[in-house]
């Protein structure tokens, strides 16, 4: 990897002000941009270390939902029992992400906020109506995943918990990319006192919902009722390990299987 | 005391469970300078400017070489070691390999220039100032293509980037069975490229002692000795007596660390112009673009049966994809590891096979476990079972019907070789009855009612191993011997090293061979050391690849044992004062036949070195001996692999029910190592079928699969349990009766888990699946299917 500056703030407030020089990351986990780094692939100035701050850890029930610290690494919200009592789809998504190494020192605050189009999180946090806490304001998730690598960040901005209210019913369905483990096609369903909301990661270049599905799903939930709802294979990833209409293919199946297994 | 045929527990284990093992990059030589190969970002171009002035001015920076520093020092080119000659007689092209490129990259990953700096992190940062200018040409990668017309050409000087157009068996013969055959059945197949993926990457330290003038290299080696042989008389011209070739630990080969590669030599060179040693490691994105891969064919082959069912002829032509230069052994898998094997386990009278080698803008490919056995026993048993298919006869039965008959032995094939014993029968027995083969289609009936495709496949396999009689490979191109060699040092108290040419890469050799040794001196585990890799302690031998280190390298310590115990015999005998044909030896005593009289083999060891009482007339002090063992034959280990599968039509995704293996290893010395060779070699047999492929961009020939991101290699959680079971005929050659186990899992497993995927998929009309048949491919055939219909 290159030079760089290393800094580790005991403060949110320290730690957004170290964000405001050129080329600053900031480091949860790791597990993304400590590998990209190792490849030279990026060239950060400074490197500001969240791992010191107080209160970005935790997992709290809150207002019937759960919240959830962006420092809590996805192996602390796979074994917490207030995750597993109140929406066990969720803490099973986070048993599903990387292997154990990666869970253990990965973070949903690294994760929501790296925004990578195969990851597992944005289609929990989207599935689920889930808001975005940062130090500036609070986000709905689906305003908050904006593009490909893109969230609604601003530059100074850290993430600092994310929300997620209690659903009726919840499963998240993942078919793995067999070499990396991220998903080729990953889909959330869940159904909430705002109605069925499904959410699709690793088909597209970012996360995003079916209201064909959601609104079928709303008149009848069960999965015959999206049997013939096909996804436009326009727009979908195609690469070497799916193509888009094998991808299409996927998420209408994944999406019927979520279904099932809210039941 | 019987230690052969028990699962001793592995000795080596406790060191590298905890972390306590040497591997290469765990040395460090004071004053250690360190190496970064700058490698083409293109899979092909022309340099037309290399300027390295900034980079050698950067901090920490020692020094910079290119392509021509190495030319101009004199440093050769890298060897090939087997010539083939093509089918008109003409040698085979073979364009010269520089160390480090000249004017011209040939593969992603090609390497261009070195530099040498005070950290990895100044050689990294000064490479990046090393400012190269391209001519980027068209790029070529798939064989196929490579050989049509008008295709972009490698070298120049090879036209139709052929590297050699060989053949094997009579053409005419094999054309006139097909004609008067009754049925002839036809398939179109790839073989996919692999990469071999050791858990340790390569690495190398160069050092050089300016007082001695010794040369020294580390290296993550399968054969120290045929890198010390390549490197100083090729490539570097350094006497065997001033280069020593160290393989310490190393973590897994696979093939792909038998072959002399640039970095080894780049090192040596350097630690010497330097004065400082000189290391290099790669990391894994390099082990993928450096590492000479495995397989890549395409090939068509016919099977002709008569109105019985009896195979008549095989023919077969086949395109081989060897990358932009000849690696080490690179020739001679596709021939004569290869088309040798095509009468696998059959009586086929008749086998014709032509092989074009082809040059590409690809890494080098090399011998990858099984090294042509896979890609042979693939397309047989891939022909075998669509002729069961076309025929409507069970595979299994069309085997046996086939199968070389038990009393055979020794059976010539119509490709060469001669097989000096085996019995395909009883292991397809013991794998089907295991697998409850006879009760299938009620299972198939089950999954059916769930909505699942299930499948099942057999596949048998034979192997060439114990690589090799000298002279028969001498005959057919090699360029090296292929012989063992190995030392008995017993030491005075009775204790004993044994120095073997063979190379412990994970096999487990400081256990089996201890094993041997504690049995023929009749000796404990604890009195024995085992001692590989280092060119200054063992006898020049040729290393571990082949499944060969037992049947050779192990026959190698028992002839060099069979020395010291006659010597034992002799000093016995004048100690008892008997005559020396009166001395028995057992259980690690020497005794006058029918007598209570004997000595320990500790007091005949202490007597050889203290020689007070000895008979110097006659021998000479010491109990040390030395023996080199040229094998026969090659040894033929067989077996029987059936794999039940179930696939899912919605996804693809694909589930191995059981799977069965049933293999002939001959006498097994260590059943819980040859288990845990046949679990690897399963393992990876199973991720070429299903997850394992490299692949490179048609356009750019950029390498698109250069991580784990993207290369799947297979998991413990893709992988069923393994039910094992053996079933032993001995080799006939060796006094052990061994035949060698690291490969079988790896050649046998592609073939049973393609026919039992072509197995579940026949209702839906599927009569092959390229590998590996990932959940897509699998999903595309039934879908397309299902829209045909």
């Amino acid at each position: 990897m290159y030079e760089f500056n290393y800094h580790k703030p005991a403060s949110l407030a320290d730690a957004a002000k170290l964000l405001a020089g050129e080329e600053v990351k900031l480091v949860a986990g790791g597990m993304t941009l400590v590998p990209t780094l190792k490849q030279r692939l990026a060239k950060p100035s400074d490197l500001v270390d969240l791992a010191a701050i107080g209160g970005l850890k935790g997992i709290k029930e809150e207002g019937g939902g759960v919240t959830i610290g962006a420092m809590a690494r996805h192996a602390e919200v796979n074994r917490s029992a207030d995750v597993k009592r109140l929406i066990p789809a969720l803490a099973a998504l986070a048993g599903m992400i990387g292997d154990p190494a990666v869970r253990n020192r990965g973070t949903i605050g690294g994760s929501v906020s790296n925004n990578d189009p195969a990851a597992d999180y944005p289609a929990a946090l989207v599935g689920l109506g889930a808001t975005v806490v940062t130090t500036k304001r609070e986000v709905p998730a689906e305003q908050f995943f904006t593009g490909m690598f893109e969230t609604a960040l601003g530059q100074e901005e850290i993430v600092t918990a994310v929300k997620f209210p209690k659903p009726q019913a919840a499963a998240y369905q993942k078919f793995k990319n067999p070499a990396s483990r991220y998903a080729i096609v990953g889909v959330f369903v869940a159904k909430t006192a705002g109605g069925v909301r499904v959410a699709v990661t690793g088909a597209g270049p970012c996360v995003f919902r079916v209201p064909a599905m959601e609104a079928a799903l709303g008149k009848s939930f069960s999965a015959d009722a999206i049997k013939d709802i096909a996804i436009p294979d326009s727009g979908l990833n195609s690469d070497i390990h799916a193509s888009a209409e094998y991808r299409a293919h996927l998420v209408n199946v994944m999406a019927r299987r979520a279904v099932a297994a809210c039941a | 005391m019987a230690e052969i045929g028990t699962p001793v527990r592995r000795r080596e284990d406790y060191r590298f469970l905890t972390g306590q093992g040497t591997y290469t990059d765990d040395i460090n030589r004071p004053g250690q300078l360190y190496a970064y190969i700058l490698r083409s970002p293109h899979a092909h171009a022309r340099i037309t400017g290399l300027d390295t002035g900034a980079a050698a001015k950067t901090a920490g920076v020692t020094a910079v070489f290119t392509g021509k520093d190495l030319a101009d020092a004199g440093v050769g080119g890298l060897p090939c070691g087997w010539q083939i000659h093509s089918k008109d007689g003409s040698p085979m092209q073979e364009p010269p390999h520089p160390v480090l490129a000249l004017d011209r990259v040939r593969h992603v990953g090609d390497p261009i220039a070195v530099v040498i700096a005070d950290t990895l992190g100044h050689a990294r940062d000064a490479s990046e100032l090393i400012k190269i200018d391209y001519a980027v040409e068209p790029a070529i990668t798939n064989a196929s293509e490579a050989l049509k017309p008008g295709a972009p050409l490698v070298f120049a000087e090879v036209p139709g980037n052929v590297c050699y157009d060989w053949h094997l068996g009579d053409p005419a013969a094999v054309d006139a069975a097909l004609k008067s055959a009754t049925r002839v059945v036809k398939l179109d197949l790839t073989n996919n490229r692999l990469v071999p993926n050791a858990m340790e990457p390569r690495a190398a330290i160069g050092d050089f002692d300016r007082a001695t003038g010794e040369h020294t290299l580390f290296t993550t080696s399968q054969n120290p000795h045929v890198i010390r042989l390549l490197m100083g008389a090729f490539v570097l011209h350094i006497p065997e007596a001033k280069l020593r070739v160290v393989a310490p630990d190393v973590g897994g080969g696979f093939g792909s660390k038998i072959y002399h590669y640039a970095e080894e030599a780049i090192v040596t060179w350097a630690a010497a112009k330097l004065r400082k040693p000189v290391k290099w490691t790669a990391d894994r994105v390099e082990s993928f673009m450096s590492d000479a891969h495995g397989r890549d064919h395409a090939t068509h082959v016919e099977l002709g049966l008569d109105a019985q069912n009896k195979f008549v002829a095989l023919k077969v032509s086949t395109v081989a994809n060897m990358g932009a230069y000849l690696s080490t052994f690179a020739t001679c898998v596709p021939t004569y590891l290869y088309a040798t094997l095509l009468a696998g386990t059959y009586t086929t009278p008749v086998i014709y096979a032509e092989v074009k080698a082809v040059f590409t803008n690809t890494v080098p490919v090399d011998a990858y476990r099984g090294a042509g056995r896979p890609e042979a026993t693939f397309l047989v048993e891939r022909i075998v079972d669509l002729a069961a298919d076309e025929l409507g006869v069970d595979p299994a039965e069309l085997r046996r019907k086939n199968f070389i008959p038990k009393d055979a032995y020794p059976y010539q094939t119509p490709v060469a070789l001669q097989y000096d014993s085996g019995d395909y029968f009883s292991t397809l027995d013991l794998a089907t009855k295991a697998s409850d083969y006879a009760g299938f289609e009620a299972r198939r009936a089950e999954a059916a009612l769930r909505g699942k495709l299930r499948g099942i496949g057999i596949a048998t396999y034979i192997e060439a191993c114990g690589i090799a009689p000298s002279a028969v490979v001498g005959s057919l191109g090699a360029r090296a011997g292929l012989f063992e060699a190995a030392a008995v040092r017993v030491h005075p108290t009775g204790s004993v090293t044994i120095l073997t040419g063979s190379h412990s890469h994970g096999q487990g050799h400081e256990t089996t061979f201890a094993q041997l040794v504690a049995d023929g001196l009749g000796i404990p585990m604890e009195s024995i050391e085992i001692v590989h890799g280092d060119t200054a302690k063992i006898p020049y031998g040729m290393g571990t690849y082949g499944s060969r280190s037992l049947a050779v390298g192990g026959t190698a310590i028992i002839k060099a044992m069979d020395k010291i115990i006659a010597k034992g015999k002799k000093i016995a005998a004048h100690l008892l004062e008997a005559a020396e044909a009166d001395i028995e030896f057992k259980d690690g005593n020497f005794s006058v036949a029918g007598t209570d009289r004997s000595k320990s083999f500790g007091e005949i060891a202490l007597t050889a070195y203290v020689p007070h009482n000895f008979p110097h007339e006659e021998l000479e002090p010491g109990l040390d001996e030395t023996a080199f063992y040229d094998p026969k034959n090659f040894t033929f280990p067989s077996g029987a692999y059936v794999a039940e599968v179930e696939i899912d039509p919605d996804t693809g995704t694909l589930e191995i029910c059981s799977f069965n293996a049933s293999d002939d290893f001959g006498r097994i010395i260590n059943p819980m190592i040859v288990a845990g060779q046949v679990h690897g070699g399963l393992a990876q047999g199973i991720g070429q079928a299903l997850l394992e492929n490299c692949v490179y961009d048609q356009a750019t020939g950029q390498l698109l699969t250069a991580s784990y991101n993207d290369y799947a290699m297979p998991r413990a959680d893709d992988l069923p349990h393994f039910a094992l079971s053996t079933h032993a005929t001995l080799c006939t050659h060796n006094p052990l009766g061994g035949k060698g186990c690291g490969e079988a899992g790896a050649i046998g497993a592609p073939a049973a888990i393609s026919n039992a995927i072509v197995d579940a998929l026949k209702p839906v009309g599927v009569r092959h699946v390229e590998m590996p048949a990932t959940p897509e491919k699998l999903w595309r055939a039934i879908h397309q299917h299902k829209a045909a219909a």
